[in-house]
């Protein structure tokens, strides 16, 4: 039942303080048709009725907080409360981007600290915390490859090398900045294949997007390669961070020639994923684009911290403010928390998991690519099709039924019916044991009867549901009459 | 006490992993990265939860918090009153630590929260469609601009001027992005609602969209009947709205609003020093395929139990790749979960109760100013809950004098136009109660 279905006419949950109105109305005041003559339908119910639906709705919803989530290249790592605590501070939430400087000294301090915090894992000169989201920073990225090819006057640049394993974003954000997308083959070990790279490198690309560890969680060993054969041709190196949990506090992108960088701090700095978001995208870069960062930056002379608009050659704004604020601190607070040494430690038990979970799955069923693997791996599920008849969304769909969160599915598009695996750092022994004899299970089951898959799942509130009516015929609001 | 937080692999457990993975140690495991790339991060050593918190909650204190302010200053982002029970189901780790629902059996409780706040919206905003949410205001905005090229073509894209100025340099931004030309359309000096001459001059036939903000940046309310007639029907109409003034004013599909977005933060959102926020969407039926975002529906399992799925994927980025809509992936769930909160607790009536005292206290204000001569209303246009007032006073001066008194005074404008020199941008919400009314109305009047 939505909540719409649960409202009263006349109930509310709402009171405000009793004060005499000024007796300015409305429609005495302002043009006639400026006045709304039909309230808009907003729920009325009662505090306690709003607490049990919401409630309600949380107990459909499978987290972190509830159970193993291996949801590869999303790194679900557990969410520190101390974070949210800290980002709840009033001190922090409730205070107003127009603000005289003065009187937000902390929080800039904190966005100051922060950048310099990525800098030193990255290995970059600048950082911008502007951007919302990963997505939103790979734009923010591309728009700076744009910008300084301009003032370079090179831009006959207007194309853009994306990987056939990468993450759709990074098409999608290479197009938004108004780059054609060339995409690069991998080769049979799930890395870039330098041949084909080097007959499209020429002067009229403009960059080459990479993730490293890639998104089939393989190092690209050969970025020395890559790099140099980028920057002789004159283009920029960009590195998707999604994956930087992976060499956190061992290797950096800086060094390995990366010249502008995105992070999801929702992903590697532990910042929770709330549904889809908000997340956080900042976007280092070597000092050569430094002057062409998002406005406003930083500043700190020693005494006072600021923010400076006067880049004249900068972007511009991708958003309104200053970023995600709110997210900023949970990151800054994760750091803090973990220290270097942490970091360093987390990176290292997140591929220390995900090789042990890779190593007990491989007995099982095919990785897309044989050898050691960093934070995750792929396993490819077109032997199930061919031996049980079950594909890989049918497994998934199983996995639900004991409870556990399926890996990510049909990504990357190289890796045919592709189960993408994430176990994270902050999961235990036990957890990876029950997750791959909970799959073994699974898989005896598709050897004995293929059909309890393909009618999987049956322990959920709903079954498998129609998307395609859904699609078809969109219905993407409630209304009174159905 | 050996280990670190978060971290749960004991030496024992890391000993049988590596066996059953068959290297010597952990470092074997990263043999793939070159030997010169490793590196030493300086980053202080790892702490302790209670000695963080006790630091950052030392740094907090280096801020004033609009908890020990009257605030007169919005913007943008506005102090409104929120309930508290918004906060204690929006912690709920269900929500907070769930990701994006790819999995819809074991997310219905996200899915059909969406699909609830999306009725939310169209219904503010008077739309047939919304999408699950965007990063902020601003960046829905140019996200509207580009959908309107893509629907109809062209290669220009009209802003206010009276539009909010960071959401203008953002619109600009992603135009430079997708080669689109830009033009701002001047407002009138005296009502502060869009020059009609200057539009019409600038309106040419490949003008995709035109971009305005309802209440304008200066609080101004456009006249939305007449400039959707102007515009004619060949370009998209693109109104950015404060929500909470959609509780009093009339909402904007009403006049035909091709798109409508906005900022989400004042549905109990926190302030948070600008965000996160949430960008809210909306649209018309027949343009949902061009839409950008997440876009939730409803359905049926096998078995006939109504269930919510996202739909229409075929426009994203991990199906479309380069031809998607957007590269939107990640957006904000979780603030579109806070204000569905905020809604459902408001209701109907109360928004418009917090609408009408808003209003209410911004009007009073300016029959106030009209007595003094050292305070003059720029723009005779109706406005909402904000306005513009020029002071013959140093404005920064007069803020940090009140600012002693704990008031959070006018935002300068200058800050955005030389020309708007001690120019205030004044806002009133419910939550400045009548007694704070009266001693900030008192000290304008005291200018001397
Ligand atoms: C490899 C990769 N790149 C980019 C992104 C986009 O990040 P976001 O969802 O924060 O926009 C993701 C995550 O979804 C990803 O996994």
């Amino acid at each position: 039942m939505t909540v719409f279905d649960k409202s009263t006419e006349g109930r509310t949950g709402f009171f405000l303080p009793k004060e005499e109105s000024y007796g300015y109305e409305p429609s005495d005041v302002l043009p006639e048709n400026s006045v709304r003559k039909e309230s808009p339908l907003l729920p009325q119910l009662s505090e306690l009725q709003v607490m049990r639906h919401f409630t309600g709705l949380s107990e459909k919803n499978y987290s972190v907080d509830g159970g193993f989530y291996p949801l590869g290249s999303c790194t679900m790592k557990y969410n520190p409360r101390l974070n949210e605590r800290i980002a709840s501070l009033e001190g922090f939430s409730q205070i107003h981007p127009y603000q005289a400087e003065d009187t937000v000294q902390g929080a800039l301090e904190v966005m100051y600290n922060l950048q310099n915090f990525l800098c030193e894992i990255t290995g970059m000169d600048s950082f911008t915390l502007q951007p919302a989201a990963g997505a939103h920073g790979e734009l923010v990225g591309m728009l700076l490859m744009k910008k300084y090819f301009e003032l370079k006057g090179e831009s006959n640049r207007k194309k853009v090398i994306v990987p056939d394993s990468a993450h759709g974003t990074n098409p999608a954000s290479a197009v938004m900045a108004g780059f054609e997308v060339i995409e690069v083959p991998s080769n049979g070990n799930g890395r870039v294949d330098l041949r084909s790279l080097g007959e499209i490198l020429d002067e009229n690309i403009a960059g080459i997007m990479l993730t490293n560890p890639n998104t089939v969680g393989l190092f690209e060993n050969e970025i020395c390669e890559i790099q140099e054969m980028a920057h002789d041709k004159g283009a920029l190196l960009y590195y998707d961070g999604a994956n930087l949990n992976a060499i956190m506090g061992h290797a950096r992108p800086g060094d390995m020639g990366f010249d502008i960088v995105h992070l999801n701090l929702h992903k590697t700095f532990s910042t929770p994923h709330g549904m889809g978001g908000p997340g956080s995208g900042p976007v280092g870069v070597k000092s050569i684009l430094k002057d062409l960062l998002p406005v406003p930056v930083v500043r700190f002379d020693g005494s006072k911290f600021s923010l400076d608009y006067h880049l004249p050659n900068s972007i511009g704004k991708v958003r309104s403010f200053y970023g995600n604020f709110g997210v900023f601190l949970k990151a800054y607070a994760y750091i803090l928390t973990l220290g270097g040494d942490g970091l360093k430690r987390a990176s290292e038990m997140a591929v220390l998991n995900a090789n042990y979970l890779r190593t007990r799955l491989s007995k099982l069923i095919p990785t897309a690519y044989p050898g050691l693997c960093m934070h995750e791996f792929v396993l490819k599920g077109s032997k199930l099709v061919s031996e049980y008849g079950v594909k890989t969304l049918d497994v998934a769909k199983r996995l639900l039924d004991y409870g556990i969160h399926p890996p990510t599915i049909y990504f990357p598009l190289i890796v045919d019916e592709a189960l993408m695996v994430e176990p994270t750092e902050t999961e235990t022994k036990e957890a990876l044991d029950n997750f791959a004899d909970t799959f073994e299970r699974i898989l005896s089951e598709a050897k004995e009867d293929p059909n309890i898959l393909k009618a999987a799942p049956q322990k959920t509130v709903v079954g498998r549901l129609d998307e395609a009516t859904a699609s078809r015929k969109p219905k993407t609001r409630w209304s009174k009459d159905t | 006490m050996p280990g670190f937080p978060y971290l749960p692999q004991t030496s024992r457990d890391i000993d049988e992993m590596l066996e059953v993975v068959g290297v010597k140690s952990v470092s074997e495991l990263f043999k793939d990265i070159p030997e010169k790339f490793e590196v030493d991060i300086s980053i202080p050593e790892s702490k302790d939860e209670f000695s963080v918190l006790r630091d950052l909650s030392e740094l907090s204190k280096n801020n004033v918090t609009l908890n020990d302010l009257s605030v007169f200053r919005g913007a943008g982002v506005y102090k409104h009153f929120v309930p508290s029970a918004v906060q204690a189901i929006a912690s709920r780790g269900e929500f907070l630590t769930a990701y994006t629902p790819y999995q819809a059996e074991v997310s219905q409780g996200t899915l059909q929260m969406l699909f609830e706040f999306q009725t939310m919206i169209c219904e503010l905003t008077g739309m047939e469609v919304a999408n699950s949410s965007m990063y902020d205001g601003a960046s829905a905005a140019a996200e509207a601009a580009l959908m309107a090229v893509r629907v109809r073509g062209g290669k220009k894209i009209l802003l206010s001027e009276a539009l909010h100025p960071e959401y203008i340099q953002t619109i600009k931004t992603y135009c430079f992005g997708s080669d689109i030309d830009v033009e701002t359309v001047s407002f009138d000096s005296e009502t502060g609602q869009i020059d009609i001459a200057d539009l019409q001059k600038k309106l040419t036939v490949d003008t995709a969209g035109f971009v305005l903000g309802y209440p304008n940046f200066f609080g101004i309310i456009e006249n939305l009947a007449e400039i959707r007639t102007r515009i004619g029907e060949k370009t998209m109409m693109i109104v950015s709205v404060n929500p909470i003034a959609l509780g009093l004013l009339e909402a904007p599909g009403k006049f035909g609003a091709d798109i409508v977005v906005g900022d989400g933060q004042p549905l109990g959102n926190s302030p948070s020093f600008g965000g996160p926020g949430l960008g809210f969407f909306a649209s018309k039926e027949s343009h949902i395929r061009k839409m950008p975002g997440r876009i939730i529906g409803e359905t049926k399992d096998s078995d006939g139990r109504t269930g919510y799925v996202m739909v229409l994927q075929t426009r994203e980025q991990h199906i479309r790749r380069n031809k998607a809509t957007s590269n939107i992936c990640s957006n904000h769930a979780f603030n579109a979960l806070v204000a569905s909160i905020y809604m459902s607790i408001v209701g109907s009536e109360g928004l418009r109760e917090i609408a009408r005292r808003s209003f209410d206290k911004a009007h009073y204000l300016t029959e106030r100013i009209s007595k003094t001569d050292h305070v003059r209303l720029v723009f005779t246009g109706p406005f909402f809950n904000e306005f513009v007032a020029q002071f013959d006073c140093d404005l920064e001066e007069f803020n940090r004098g009140l600012l002693k008194e704990n008031i959070l005074g006018p935002l300068e404008l200058e800050r955005f136009s030389k020309e708007m020199k001690n120019y205030g941008l004044i806002c009133a919400t419910e939550a400045n109660l009548n007694e704070e009314i009266e001693f900030f109305a008192g000290r304008l009047e005291a200018i001397r």
